[in-house]
């Protein structure tokens, strides 16, 4: 049976004849993922420390992305532009939480999701003003990211890896590596733990919980920064970003909501599978274009075989 | 058509067991979680027609014996026989339509509606007309809801909670809340009623009250009750019978003065090491 | 004074159950029908019906649909406009195949086809609960967009991918496509809203309303009280969902007259969902209010650069917009959470007290 042929083994088969062509799909998937990853850990510092659901990480990054190009257009040299944007993001970041997020701590989840996507309307709105809404380049040169790319010639065949992108997974690596050692190592990484097991006892053993949230949003705000870079450089800078916000939303319940390791695995797993299903099923048998729904089918199967997640915590209701 | 609904007429229905006969048997009952023994090996039965405790200090599992016989937990070994029909496993919503319906530790009232709609959520079992004739509202829709909403209001005078009808539960004070819950266990006509500390959080006043519902819904209309309390005057003046459970075991099964007096009781409420 | 109800006893419970217990209601909607079938089309032009009158009574009804299944059952969905696509593209395959067919019957049919996908992804609703069920109609939404696109079968192989609306006629008069003149449009689309919106009332306030309420409210007690959940959530899915489909029916047969896949991505979704959260989640009359808001918005936005004159481009005034749109839903969720529906009843209070404090 044809059909059969072409959905069970065929791919498998292509995987297999043309290695190096495989190993360029992994490659971008990666990449992909890594960025996934960066968004949904963002998300999840906040969510494990302070509770609180804040979708509209993904509008920062995009905001971020346009901040720094914006700054550099009107004259600011790339290097004062990144903690001018950095600060912007921070302001912005806490004002959200005041504005929006403080009023209203004990809503239930979808109350909290429906006001960050209302956050997320109105930077869009706002943001078009300011900045204008035409595309624009990432400022890559001059933040020194390289361009051009390395060649590798594996198994005889041909896989090329652009460099930025290798800056960026290295990037990440390097930023993740020092933000699980500064959690796990720290007095500081200590204390923002403590505060996502459990509030109450954090505080009651002298936690500064101002000091710790201003850290922490601190934190997601230059995970946003540098993923808003990253993405910039490889898609160009527009509003189209706001497409990885929803992207970071079956992240995060494929890796459950308050799992560091989840969010990386999850967004690692998701570009990865999206990007070969996509070469390999999608585009000779359906027809192409199914990057933009298979994270979301992929992380409802998930679901419906384990409802909490792949990390995420047995729910047990008690009655 | 106006039909007077008397309290007779709210009888629990009849379930083809006598009163003094055995409604409810626990045979040989275990059920844990994980390595955690929260029942071991418990038989005892309750008749038709009597109030039966369920007493025992903390963690003794006697919510999740509850638990179990309404369905919600399916033990490990051992059966139940209800009525005569004997099984392990029963879906909650088996067991409302076999005549058993109860009440929580934690009020698990709606708390979006109002005390009307919360008794009338308890009709919904009963309740029959399709969407097709809902759309339409008049006829037949409409006549259900009323001949349920009759019923529903005897249950609101019963329980002297007219005032509140249309107040959203949620506003309402802690120990009316119980009592709308009550009210809702009985709007399903139960064979049998499982009440999971009904006076907890309560006031002398208010247990006064409490007691004297279950007295009635017991004598007047002849409902079987199985209920779980801490409250020891209670236990002694309300319940027929009383089974004690230490640790998931039962340690006693007797009437009310004879438990009183035993001596493993008295140890396992005073946490002398046993 | 105007609102007194003092005098208004009900005797029977028949009357307490009377949709409008208190006579001033009865005369307030009276009057609004007057307004929408009688005055309003004999007073508006053709820019009132096109911008106004018909997508305000298109968008009451896809909210009321989503409402059903969000506000009154408490399963989120963010798939409303891949639904409303569903139902919009049966009907174009529908009247394309069977030319003859009238065309209130077809957009009736229309509503089962998105009333069957609905439920096929409201079945993660079964195991999948609260804020991760948003990931099952979001894989809807997405996922039917891109078989919008790709399914050429629906379109019937046309060059362009959109789906144009054929002159449709009933009775006599020309009720769809480029012919159909605005005002027998409007009444269309009023006749199908009016009759819909009064089968939704006695729905959602009797038994079946009742049990969706519950199982919003703790559907562990339901299943406790002997609600079948799998009945309740797919029941909810299947009225819902067959109300959005034929929204979006209308939309394309009776207003807008042509449709590309991309009209039924995750913006249309958001915008119901506004509407539906502004006017007031669990409310009927809310999705009415929600919807005059938000269509009624931008028309103003557009008059303020004359009115005030400056000079303010379109492009601002849309981004404007957005900005204001995004700003009333957290001010709602904060302030109001139940909506400009309970703005009303407030006032309705005090109209009833009036002149009196309390």
């Amino acid at each position: 049976m044809e059909i059969l042929n072409d959905i069970f083994v065929k791919p498998f088969g292509d995987m297999i004849a043309a290695p190096d062509f495989f190993l360029q799909v992994v490659w971008e998937g990666l990449v992909s993922g890594v960025l996934y990853a960066l968004i949904a850990l963002g998300f999840v510092l906040i969510y494990k420390s302070s509770r609180i659901f804040n979708f509209a990480q993904g509008i920062m990054v995009v905001f971020a992305a346009l901040t720094l190009v914006g700054l550099y257009e009107r004259g600011v040299p790339a290097f004062l532009a990144l903690p001018l944007t950095l600060a912007v993001m921070y302001l912005l970041a806490m004002a959200i939480e005041r504005v929006v997020l403080r009023p209203l701590v004990n809503q239930p989840d979808i109350i909290l999701f429906m006001a960050t996507i209302g956050i997320t309307m109105f930077l869009i709105g706002f943001g078009e003003i300011i900045f204008g809404g035409e595309n624009k380049v990432m400022i890559t040169e001059q933040l020194m990211i390289p361009t051009g790319s390395f060649i590798f010639e594996p198994f005889g065949g041909f896989v090329s890896i652009e460099q930025k992108d290798l800056t960026a997974v290295v990037g990440a690596v390097v930023l993740v590596g020092a933000l699980l050692l500064f959690l796990n190592r720290s007095k500081m990484g200590r204390a923002i733990r403590a505060l996502g097991d459990d509030h109450q006892a954090a505080l009651s053993v002298g936690i500064s919980l101002s000091t710790i949230w201003v850290l922490v949003w601190f934190i997601a705000g230059v995970i946003a920064l540098a993923t808003g870079i990253v993405w910039g450089a490889r898609a160009g800078v527009s509003f189209a970003l706001e497409v990885i916000a929803y992207k970071a939303l079956p992240v995060l319940m494929l890796g459950g909501l308050e799992s560091v390791l989840g969010a990386i695995v999850g967004g690692l797993a998701i570009g990865i599978l999206e990007k070969l299903f996509e070469i390999y099923w999608g585009q000779p048998l359906l027809g192409g274009n199914t990057e933009t729904w298979f994270a979301f089918v992929f992380a409802l199967i998930v679901l419906l075989f384990r409802p909490q997640g792949l990390f995420g915590e047995r729910i047990i209701e008690r009655v | 058509m106006n039909v007077q609904v008397g309290p007779d007429q709210l009888l629990a229905r009849d379930d083809g067991v006598a009163k003094g006969e055995v409604l409810l048997d626990i045979r040989n009952v275990s059920l844990s979680f994980g390595g955690v023994k929260a029942i071991t090996d418990i038989s005892f039965n309750v008749l038709k027609g009597e109030i039966r405790a369920i007493i025992g200090p903390n963690g003794a599992g006697k919510t999740s014996m509850l638990n179990v016989i309404n369905g919600f937990y399916t033990p490990q070994l051992g059966t139940i026989v209800f009525r005569g029909k004997q099984r392990r496993s029963m879906k909650p919503h088996e067991a409302v339509g076999q005549g058993i319906a109860r009440t929580f530790q934690n009020v698990a009232l709606f708390k979006g509606m109002s005390t009307l709609d919360n008794i009338m959520a308890g009709r919904s079992v009963m309740m029959k007309r399709n969407i097709g004739w809902q759309m339409l509202w008049h006829g037949p829709a409409l006549a259900e809801e009323i001949e349920h909403r009759r019923a529903v209001e005897e249950i609101i005078d019963f329980l002297e909670i007219q005032h509140i009808r249309r107040t959203p539960v949620g506003k309402l004070p802690y120990g009316l809340q119980k009592r709308v819950e009550l009210g809702r266990a009985l709007a399903m006509e139960p064979s049998l009623l499982l009440l999971d500390e009904p006076m907890a959080g309560m006031n002398l006043e208010e247990k006064e009250d409490m007691s004297r519902f279950i007295l009635d819904v017991n004598q007047q209309r002849g409902t079987t009750i199985a209920l779980i309390e801490h409250d020891m005057g209670v236990v002694m003046d309300l319940s027929d019978r009383v089974v004690v459970l230490d640790y998931g075991k039962k340690i006693a099964d007797d009437v009310p003065d004879i438990v009183k007096a035993d001596q493993n009781v008295i140890d396992a409420y005073l946490g002398v090491p046993h | 004074m105007l609102y007194r109800t003092a005098g208004q006893f009900k005797t029977s419970y028949e009357a307490d159950f009377a949709l409008f217990p208190v006579k001033q209601d009865a005369i307030l909607l009276a009057g609004v029908l007057v307004l929408a079938y009688v005055v309003f089309p004999l007073t508006a032009n053709e820019f009132a019906f096109r911008a106004l009158l018909t997508p305000v009574l298109i968008y009451a009804l896809a909210a009321l649909g989503l409402n059903i299944l969000t506000g009154y059952a408490g399963q989120l969905s963010l798939g409303t406009g891949a639904f409303m696509g569903v139902g919009a593209y049966a009907c174009y395959k529908l009247i394309t195949i069977f030319p003859e067919m009238n065309l209130l019957v077809a957009i009736a049919l229309s509503g089962f086809f998105s009333a069957a996908v609905g439920v096929a992804f409201g079945l993660p609703s079964l195991r999948i609960k609260g804020f991760y069920l948003a990931i099952a109609t979001l894989a809807a939404q997405f996922f039917l967009v891109w078989l919008f696109e790709k399914w050429a079968w629906l379109y019937n192989y046309n060059a362009s991918g959109a789906i144009q609306v054929p002159n449709i006629e009933m009775f006599g008069i020309t009720v769809a496509g480029p012919r159909a003149t605005a005002m027998s449009q409007y009444y269309f689309v009023l006749f199908v809203v009016t009759v819909l919106t009064f089968f939704a009332i006695n729905v959602t306030r009797g038994r079946i309303g009742r049990i969706w309420k519950s199982v919003r409210d703790m559907d562990i007690a339901a299943e406790l009280v002997g609600i079948n959940l799998m009945k309740a959530k797919l029941s909810a899915f299947f009225v819902s969902s067959y109300i959005v489909g034929i929204a979006g029916a209308l939309f394309v047969f009776a207003w807008r007259g042509a449709a590309e896949p991309n009209l039924f991505d995750i913006p249309l979704s958001f915008r119901v969902l506004f509407i539906a959260i502004i006017g007031g989640l669990g409310s009927i009359l809310g999705n009415f209010l929600g919807a005059i808001l938000i269509v009624a918005l931008p028309v103003v936005l557009g008059f303020l650069p004359e009115v005030f004159g400056i000079p303010i481009s379109s492009a601002t005034v849309e981004h404007l917009n957005v900005m204001i749109i995004g700003a009333l839903i957290i001010t709602f969720l904060i302030v109001e959470p139940h909506g400009l529906a309970r703005f009303w009843a407030v006032i309705r209070e005090k109209l009833i007290i009036w002149p009196f404090p309390h």
